[in-house]
């Protein structure tokens, strides 16, 4: 089955063909092939010459879990407008793989587009679609004669196919491909001439039928294409994170995979030694009790991680979160309960990172809803966990940290970093003492001091058992419910500093969309369809952390009616704000959820509000 | 010159005994216990506090960890003057090995007991001795939980018996060789109730560098002390078998005494302090992996139990070693050191347009 939600002909919304005269920059590509056959760079070279053609793209990988053989499928889509979400609808096809050339071609809409192997015959299974026949492995072998490469050679030949039917700039596109293949002159120049060949061999024997072709433009001046994970271990090397555990677990794996080849270049001294320790630990309860050993003794320390490690990391959350020890936590989001589908994308780990462990327990999450953020946040993560003594969870998901968006250039942090409340020796004779959990300055956060610190009073006992202000063991009631209270002002202290919501208000609706993390894209281009399509103006609001700051209550309050737009089936965010608002705002919440593993996209959005609207 | 006659000044009171720091043995005690009277714990607590104190560490200097149970709670009732972090059951490794990435240059001790090593933490446990985290971790082996009120633990003793009459039919893990098979490189095994041993294998272990793996048999007198049990005092005193006589020499004491070398070992420990390790076992080996577990099988097999050093290795590289890292705590780096200019950002930014 072809990783597209419209499967069936017969109920294709908006076709291709419908549209008349030619479709320029406003089109998906869908390149399906098998995992471990090498597509990745042809894929990548397709969607680098489009953006430096200037045209706004966005590429999603949708992959197997799995090493090699089974069907895999690369979307791209080139949008004029700057839409970045997945596009349902898929325009072009291009059917590398056999296995699933049938189910790729009764997928498209009419007036799709489908290039294919010429043996396939694919035509016979659509007349309303567009075919160009390519004799791939014909056009391959003339190209490669060492046999064994042709499987990765013939890739280049569907960049050629298709940069010649789309009418792509082929200096570009050489330019592009040469810069992936840099250090390969040789690889570069036999895939050069593979799409040399798809590109003759389309401009020879195929006749245009379809509408789309691209155009240069110059949207993408100055941005660069970048992983929201290799975003987020930038942000994490800029943030001056020195302990780093892990335990490798899809789709988290790049952030630090990145972020070791970051430190080896830009964190060793002269002389060889690390400012930095990288652990990849025994599992992901190691990973993160090693995180707040290390953030104990004051390193900047973090982990990543996926769902089911998140599940095994919840006993020492709470230890986190009771014993006041800062941690950056970073969850890649996919899709659960349990194994689930490792491979696909999800908001689902919303509700029990909140709640993370036993107890009365609460987490303070942050939801990069861009790449650029991803960045931003990692650095904003540890100042925030140092400042609230407390871990601190990045939730991004697979959509975000294992495809390529486009940006603008990350900033520098603006702020020295921000080390939180630490009484050095110096300190301690000053006042003669400490005690390390009182509440000395009225926003709920102690003072605490590090190993090491040369003062005979410098010294406490940090533990996850009951404890009273001097960090003693107490089994008191008054003493653990003082604490207990603090921490709970503590949550409000955090209110105060996480990053605030983006709104988009016009004053006028009574309608108010609330999303956060990549919904953020197809919410964004479903208010633009609401409005052409159906004369609905709707305000907007992104949340970026939790707990919820006052913005988001003032949104809630000042809308009739306020959709919850998230990717999971439980509208877990919903389910949050129920529990923050007024009895007389949560009744105002309505859900839109998308839960099938694929990226949320705008018509989807756009459908199921119109049918709630009853429009 | 002064001519107020002068009074006699009283005699001062005599200084309180003080290690090599000037430091009273008073400023490396703890809080009171609250473990049973007689507890095997208590004991292992006091070594501690001696040791440290005569090899004249700074409290300051040292890291406490624990995980949950009776043992556990004991970092509390040492060394107050020492930053102590008593962690989640069986995740005391984890802690540790976080401890010793922000700050390697601090003495690490962690105390642990049966159920909290071998049963919840033995996924832990043998990781940190593969790593050869550099660490003294100390097992107080009692044989059953104590906290929970004396179920069996897996270092209990096949035959042995529980107050209730149940019978462990199930054979013991035993620490020691685990251990030596996975890369610690400093393992003994002794005897709450042994002070002289106990005290200078834990002198020798401060000395180390690398993972210290002290299994400690500390009797429960309330759940485990009875006729019928393995790890009783009783028991103890009838079954226990040194393998060798430890000897330990600060670095900073001269070596005075002349030793035999056909019957005692000579090792010089990283600070430059000696063990003395005498023969009472023929074949004793303490640099011979494969002869030191050997010597543990047969005890074992006889129903002894064998006490002393077992095996110790002062050249294997610890885990901070291995990663290389700079001479200061990671921790307490300065921001300059650990957030690169801006330069670099932009170079980085310029390879992904």
């Amino acid at each position: 089955m072809a990783p597209s939600d419209v499967t069936l002909k017969a109920e294709q919304p908006r076709a291709a063909a419908e549209r008349s005269g030619e479709v320029v920059n406003d089109f998906s590509i869908q390149v399906a092939t098998v995992n471990g056959s090498g597509s990745q760079s042809a894929n990548s070279v397709l969607l680098k010459s489009i953006f430096a053609m200037g045209i706004p793209i966005s590429g999603k990988n949708l992959f197997p879990s799995n090493i090699a053989g089974l069907p895999t499928w690369y979307t791209i889509r080139a949008s004029k407008k700057g839409y970045i979400a997945r596009k349902k609808e898929i325009d072009i096809l291009v059917a590398m793989n056999a296995e699933t050339a049938k189910d790729d071609i009764l997928s498209l809409p009419t007036g799709g587009v489908a290039i294919y192997e010429d043996a396939a015959n694919l035509k016979q299974y659509r007349e309303d679609v567009v075919c160009y026949p390519v004799p791939f492995d014909k056009i391959t072998a003339v190209v490669c004669p060492e046999a064994k490469l042709r499987k990765l050679v013939k890739n280049m030949v569907y960049v050629g196919v298709v940069a010649q039917l789309l009418d792509m700039d082929l200096a570009t596109v050489e330019a592009a491909l040469r810069r992936q293949f840099a250090k390969k002159q040789k690889a570069a120049d036999l895939n050069w001439a593979a799409v040399q060949a798809g590109y003759d061999y389309a401009k020879a024997s195929l006749t245009k039928q379809d509408p789309f072709r691209v155009e240069r433009m110059h949207a993408n001046e100055g941005k660069i294409i970048i992983e929201g994970n290799a975003a987020a271990a930038l942000g994490c090397m800029f943030a001056g994170v020195t302990v780093v555990t892990w335990y490798p677990i899809t789709p988290s794996s790049s952030v630090v995979e990145n972020l070791i080849d970051l430190l080896k270049r830009y964190r060793v001294d002269p002389d060889g030694k690390a400012t930095f320790a990288v652990v990849q630990a025994e599992d992901e309860l190691a990973a993160v009790g090693m995180v707040l050993g290390a953030a104990w003794t004051g390193a900047r320390s973090m982990t990543a991680t996926s769902g089911p490690g998140i599940s095994l990391m919840s006993e020492f959350a709470g230890l986190g979160y009771f014993a006041e020890i800062p941690a950056v936590i970073f969850d890649i989001q996919r899709v659960g309960p349990s194994t689930g589908m490792p491979t696909r994308t999800a908001q689902g780990d919303i509700l029990s990172v909140a709640y993370l462990s036993h107890g009365d327990t609460r987490h303070v999450m942050l939801l990069p809803g861009s790449v650029k953020e991803c960045f931003d946040m990692s650095v904003e993560a540890f100042d925030l966990a140092e400042q609230l003594q407390t871990p601190i969870f990045v939730l991004s998901d697979l959509d975000l940290g294992m495809n390529n968006w486009m940006t603008e250039p990350f900033s520098y942090p603006e702020k020295p970093m921000q080390r939180g409340k630490v009484l050095s020796a110096d300190d301690l004779t000053r006042l003669g003492g400490f005690a390390r959990y009182k509440d000395v300055d009225g926003d709920a956060v102690g003072y605490r001091t590090l190993p090491g610190t040369d003062h005979p009073q410098a010294a406490f006992f940090t533990r996850g058992s009951g404890h009273n202000e001097r960090a003693l063991y107490t089994e008191r009631p008054d003493e653990y419910q003082h604490v207990m209270e603090r921490l709970a002002r503590k949550f409000d202290t955090a209110r105060k500093m996480v990053p605030a919501p983006v709104t988009v208000v016009n004053g006028t609706s009574k309608i108010g969309l609330i999303a956060y993390g990549t919904t953020d894209f197809a919410v964004t281009e479903s208010r633009e369809q609401l409005k052409a399509e159906y004369k609905l103006e709707t305000d907007y609001l992104r949340i970026r952390a939790y707990p919820f700051t006052r913005e988001i209550h003032e949104f809630v309050a000042a809308h009739d009616r306020i959709y919850v737009i998230e990717q999971n089936r439980d509208a877990q965010m919903l389910s949050l704000l129920k529990l923050d608002l007024p009895p007389e705002d949560a009744v105002k919440l309505r859900s839109v959820r998308h839960y099938n593993g694929l990226p949320i996209d705008a018509r989807s959005v756009t459908d199921e509000l119109v049918m709630q609207e009853g429009i | 010159m002064a001519t107020t006659p002068t009074t006699p000044t009283p005699k001062p009171a005599p200084a309180p005994k003080t290690n090599r720091l000037g430091l009273p043995i008073l400023e490396y005690r703890g809080g009171k216990t609250n473990l049973c009277a007689g507890c095997g714990h208590n004991a292992i607590s006091e070594r501690i506090i001696d040791a440290f104190y005569e090899m004249g560490v700074k409290p300051e200097r040292v890291m406490k960890l624990s995980g949950i149970g009776c043992s556990s709670k004991s970092p509390a009732f040492f060394m107050s003057r020492s930053h102590g972090f008593n962690s989640v059951h069986g995740r005391m490794p984890a802690v540790a090995t976080g401890a010793l990435l922000g700050n390697h240059t601090m003495k690490a001790i962690g105390v642990s007991g049966d159920g909290d090593t071998v049963s919840i933490g033995m996924g832990q446990f043998v990781h940190l001795l593969r790593r050869n985290l550099p660490m003294i971790y100390i097992i107080e082996n009692n044989g059953v939980y104590g906290l929970t009120k004396g179920q069996f633990s897996a270092t209990a003793d096949i035959g042995s018996k529980l107050k209730t009459g149940v019978i462990n039919d199930l054979p013991p893990i035993d620490t020691c060789t685990l251990a030596i098979e996975l890369g610690a490189t400093f393992i003994g095994r002794s005897f709450s109730g042994d002070k002289k041993q106990l005290l200078a294998m834990i002198k020798a272990a401060i000395a180390h560098k690398g993972t210290v793996l002290l299994d400690v048999i500390s009797p429960c007198v309330t759940f485990n002390d009875h006729e019928g049990s393995t790890k009783s005092y009783k028991y103890m005193q009838e079954h226990e078998e040194a393998i060798s006589e430890v000897g330990f020499v600060p670095h900073f004491e001269d070596i005075a005494i002349d030793y035999d070398a056909g019957s005692t070992y000579d090792v010089e420990m990283h600070d430059g302090s000696h063990l003395r390790l005498r023969k009472l076992h023929e074949d004793y080996n303490p640099t011979d992996r494969i002869r030191a577990v050997s010597s543990l099988m047969d005890a074992q097999q006889r129903g002894e139990v064998l006490t002393g050093i077992f095996y110790i290795d002062t050249q294997k590289p610890s885990f901070t070693d291995l990663l290389n890292l700079v001479e200061e705590p990671l921790a307490t780096l300065p921001e300059s050191r650990v957030r690169p200019p801006k330069s670099v950002l932009d170079d980085v930014m310029q390879r992904m347009r």
